[in-house]
């Protein structure tokens, strides 16, 4: 058998012919267009400087100790500080974070570490695991307002908590449920199985292993998904403005109505004419953000500088 | 040894209760939500919620169909405006910018992500709606679709730029490799080899930003301008439509619940039926256009 | 002896601060096999991806001394038509997951052609010249991916040819194919050589000496950096090789 000649076919010369001629085209097209990718990379800078600058420079003007320190006074003017919605805030963060994180990385714990176990009621476990996968998908998709909607019918109405942090916390948790089990569930994955292995092999049960060997090395990823889950509640203003309330008061209880950083904001953006006290909340709002992220890109760097020792 | 071993199954059956919360949640949603929607479906049947333009919850007239078209376009108008600059942005941080150009626009991106909706809405507010109204139409307040899908547009610009990166970084090394080594030149071998490979990451990224668009309610409710209107031109020019005032599914949802009761109640209950079965609806069509167009994968 | 087609000149190269090559000059002659064996880590793919500059697309590479593409310095000209001129054949056949005419009218189509009857008339050609066209030719519809590996890798090898280039680069082409597939590649390898200069990366002995004219010999020490050892007819490195170093690989003393 041969191979016929092809390096001098009539297509194969047009081809080459062609080819050169269209070399500058081809590298002028890339040109330009990477130019516009660059374009486009700036204006995606532009639009974050131009929102984070315009919320921070106009509401750095209303921030000081006093707008910090002193509850809101209500009313059409927006008189007052922020201090009880902080509180507020950081109340609604610790009740959601105290139901939702055992809630959560007890079910990742479920999903990873029972996974290949299919002697004791296999079967069951197996569709088990399936179908709570998909439970956790599905959450992941609904829009918080139909969180807000859900906890509206059944903790506000039917379980008559009626407006309060238990209520907004409640539905806070269902809301913030699925990133801490995903999160917690990728940490458990990158927990090497050889870890595992070694613990049980010296006799140690699935829980000492789990909760001795397992759960430490995962602890990185799991802060970073509660840091994640942190970060959801500050921003979250649907959810809570259908269950809280809003009364700008310290809660006294746990049957008390509230008002949060963003849901404060909304008001004053709504209700008053106090734009640089709303701005001066959004500027909170965004350094708190912005702490958030820092604290979880700092878990991360750790992270991967770990992996990088151990390999 | 036998307490260890009753511990670790108390502890198993502890965990698989927690585990069963997550399915649990999603089954009581659909129960309160469907359940308390009932008696309005029962009142006015499908045709005359979906099928009827007037909501007039004092005079007992529940027609949804106007927030639908204001959900949908608004939606549709972020989407125009915000995808081609969203996806730009993936390939540039996945293919096109140095390590150092990474580092400055992808913590941007980030940024925009973490940015609460409120926050989004007042910018709105303050900024947005009063370079809209300077547009002379009558009629034209600033408040409306136009401003709405701007911030939209930048709100979902985030998740479909990441998702979409990574979907981009997904693509096998040797695909980019054998384009190269064929001659193809680097902006070819994105468009041809990498965009295609990536394809069904990129529409997930959609899906997800889409979701997230008709999802988005306090940002909307800020800027929409809530009339409850089918959204019309204001005069001859039909591109007026698009100064129009709307209102969302969301919107509608969150700015009664508060105060409504019996069937008003009721009404609402079913808005947020409709909005689940929308985005319900984008997901399922929206992956079997994937999956028709992309035949050898899965 | 024919011309010479591939050269390089004091050529090292550095990953980072790593120096993987130093001090490699070779002329490879036109129109001919040339193998190049050696240890595994010997920097054997590094050398081959200067000659169609695949190490560009690492960050932190750096090269010294001079490579050339007939006479010319590969590094001064265009990399697109350097890779025109250049083609390549991977370890691990990776077509496009693509139809097996997509995978072959690619190069042709970036390269603006898009006349139907000219692409078909390439893809038959290179085809064809690949040895798959009887085997594929009533399937052209068929994704790439649905062949088995060895018509893959011919398959790769097709697409290569179709942008007509006048060198082939090959990195263990047949490493991942079972030994039926391997001498298809080998006998295809013998064919192209009359109109293609192939430079194939083997670490598997018999198969340089089955397809190749000239051998270069690689090798490395604690250093890991890389170095030509020893280069000639391969009938003369696995006859009568002139360092002991060389002797000891072919006659199996290293891995
Ligand atoms: N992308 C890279 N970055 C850093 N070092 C590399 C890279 N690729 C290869 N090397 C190193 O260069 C040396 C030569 O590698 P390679 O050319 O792949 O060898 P061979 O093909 O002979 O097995 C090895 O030590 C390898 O670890
Ligand atoms: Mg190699």
């Amino acid at each position: 058998m041969n191979v016929p000649d092809i390096t001098s076919t009539n297509a194969m010369n047009l081809a080459e012919k062609r080819s050169a001629a269209d070399l500058r085209r081809r590298q002028a097209a890339q040109k330009l267009s990477f130019g516009l990718f660059w374009l486009g990379a700036l204006v995606v800078i532009l639009i974050m400087l131009v929102v984070v600058g315009y919320v921070f420079i106009t509401g750095f003007k209303s921030i000081n100790l006093q707008f910090l320190t002193t509850p809101p006074k209500g009313g059409l003017s927006g008189e007052g500080g922020i201090s009880t919605t902080v509180i507020t805030t950081l109340y609604l963060v610790g009740l959601i974070l105290a139901i939702s994180a055992p809630l959560g990385i007890g079910a990742a714990v479920f999903l990873i570490e029972y996974q290949g176990q299919t002697q004791s009621g296999g079967k069951f476990i197996r569709s088990l695991l399936q179908v709570v996968n998909f439970g956790v998908e599905t959450l992941a998709g609904i829009p918080s307002i139909i969180f807000g909607l859900f906890g509206y019918a059944l903790f506000v109405s039917t379980l008559k908590f009626g407006f309060s942090l238990l209520s907004a916390a409640l539905a806070g948790a269902c809301l913030v449920l699925p990133t801490i089990i995903r999160t917690t569930q990728e940490a458990l994955l990158t927990v090497p199985v050889s870890l595992r292995e070694g613990s049980l092999a010296l006799g140690a049960t699935r829980w000492q292993t789990i909760s001795k060997v397992v759960l430490p090395a995962a602890i990185p990823g799991i802060i970073t998904g509660i840091m994640l889950s942190v970060g959801r509640i500050i921003s979250e203003t649907a959810v809570f403005y259908v269950t809280l309330g809003g009364s700008y008061r310290l809660p006294k209880n746990l049957f008390s109505g509230g008002r949060t950083l963003s849901l404060h904001l909304f008001y004053l953006a709504m209700d008053t004419n106090a734009f640089e006290k709303a701005m001066g909340t959004g500027a909170v709002l965004i350094v708190s953000i912005i702490l958030i992220n820092l604290i979880i890109d700092l878990i991360s760097r750790k992270l991967s500088a770990g992996v990088r020792l151990h390999q | 040894m036998q307490t260890k071993l009753k511990v670790d199954k108390a502890v198993k059956a502890i965990l698989l209760v927690s585990a069963s919360f997550s399915i649990l949640i999603v089954i009581s949603i659909f129960v309160f939500i469907f359940r308390s929607s009932l008696p309005a479906f029962k009142e006015f049947g499908i045709q005359g919620l979906l099928g009827e333009l007037t909501w007039r919850p004092a005079n007992g007239m529940y027609g949804i169909l106007a927030m639908v078209v204001g959900s949908v376009m608004v939606t549709l108008m972020a989407l125009v405006l915000g995808v081609p600059l969203a996806i730009a942005a993936a390939i540039f941080l996945a293919e096109i910018a140095p390590r150092g150009v990474q580092a400055v626009v992808r913590p941007a991106v980030q940024l925009l992500a973490g940015i609460p909706s409120v926050v989004y809405g007042l910018f709105g507010m303050v900024v947005l709606v009063p370079l809209v109204r300077r547009i002379p139409v009558t009629g034209n307040s600033g408040y409306g679709l136009l401003s709405a899908a701007i911030v939209l547009a930048v709100m979902i610009l985030p998740t479909i730029t990441s998702i979409s990166e990574d979907a981009i970084r997904a693509v096998p090394r040797s695909y980019k490799e054998a384009s190269l080594a064929l001659g193809a030149t680097h902006l070819q071998t994105i468009f041809q080899v990498l965009l295609p490979a990536a394809k069904s990451g990129i529409g997930a990224a959609l899906i997800l930003g889409i979701g997230r668009a008709l999802g988005e309610t306090m940002a909307m409710i800020m800027v929409i301008g809530n009339s409850v209107i089918l959204p019309a031109p204001l005069d001859n020019n039909p591109l007026t439509v698009f100064l129009s005032q709307a209102r969302t599914l969301t919107g509608n949802i969150a700015v009664e619940i508060n105060y409504a009761s019996g069937l008003h109640a009721s009404a609402l209950f079913a808005t947020g039926v409709v909005l689940f079965v929308l985005i319900m609806l984008v997901n399922v069509s929206a992956r079997a256009i994937i999956h028709r167009g992309n035949p050898s994968a899965g | 002896m024919n011309a010479i087609k591939l050269e390089t000149h004091s050529y090292s190269l550095y990953y980072g601060k790593f120096r993987a090559l130093e001090d490699i000059s070779i002329e490879i002659p036109e129109k001919q096999v040339t193998a190049i064996i050696g240890p595994s880590g010997c920097g054997k793919s590094t050398f081959l991806r200067t000659f169609n500059r695949m190490n560009d697309l690492i960050p932190g590479v750096r090269t010294e001394g001079q490579a050339l593409l007939d006479g010319e310095d590969i590094f001064s000209m265009d990399v697109v038509a350097l890779r025109q001129r250049v083609g390549m054949v991977f370890q691990k056949p990776n077509p496009f997951p693509k139809s097996i005419y997509d995978n072959v009218a690619y190069g042709p189509r970036v390269n603006g052609i898009r006349e139907k009857n000219v692409l078909d008339e390439i893809v038959e050609t290179s085809l064809r010249g690949a040895a798959l066209w009887n085997e594929v030719k009533d399937n052209l519809g068929k994704s790439g991916l649905a062949l088995s590996g060895g018509q893959q890798q011919r398959l790769c090898i097709a697409r290569a040819l179709a942008v007509k280039p006048s060198v082939i680069l090959m990195d263990e082409p047949a490493a991942s194919l079972d030994p039926i597939a391997t001498q298809r590649i080998e006998e295809l390898i013998r064919q192209l050589v009359e109109h293609y200069t192939i430079v194939i990366v083997t670490h598997n002995m018999q198969q340089a000496g089955r397809v190749s004219d000239y051998t270069a010999f690689f090798f490395t020490d604690e250093s890991r950096t890389g170095r030509l050892v020893e280069f000639n007819l391969t009938r003369k490195i696995f006859t009568n090789p002139q360092d002991k170093r060389t002797e000891d690989y072919i006659t199996g003393r290293f891995g």
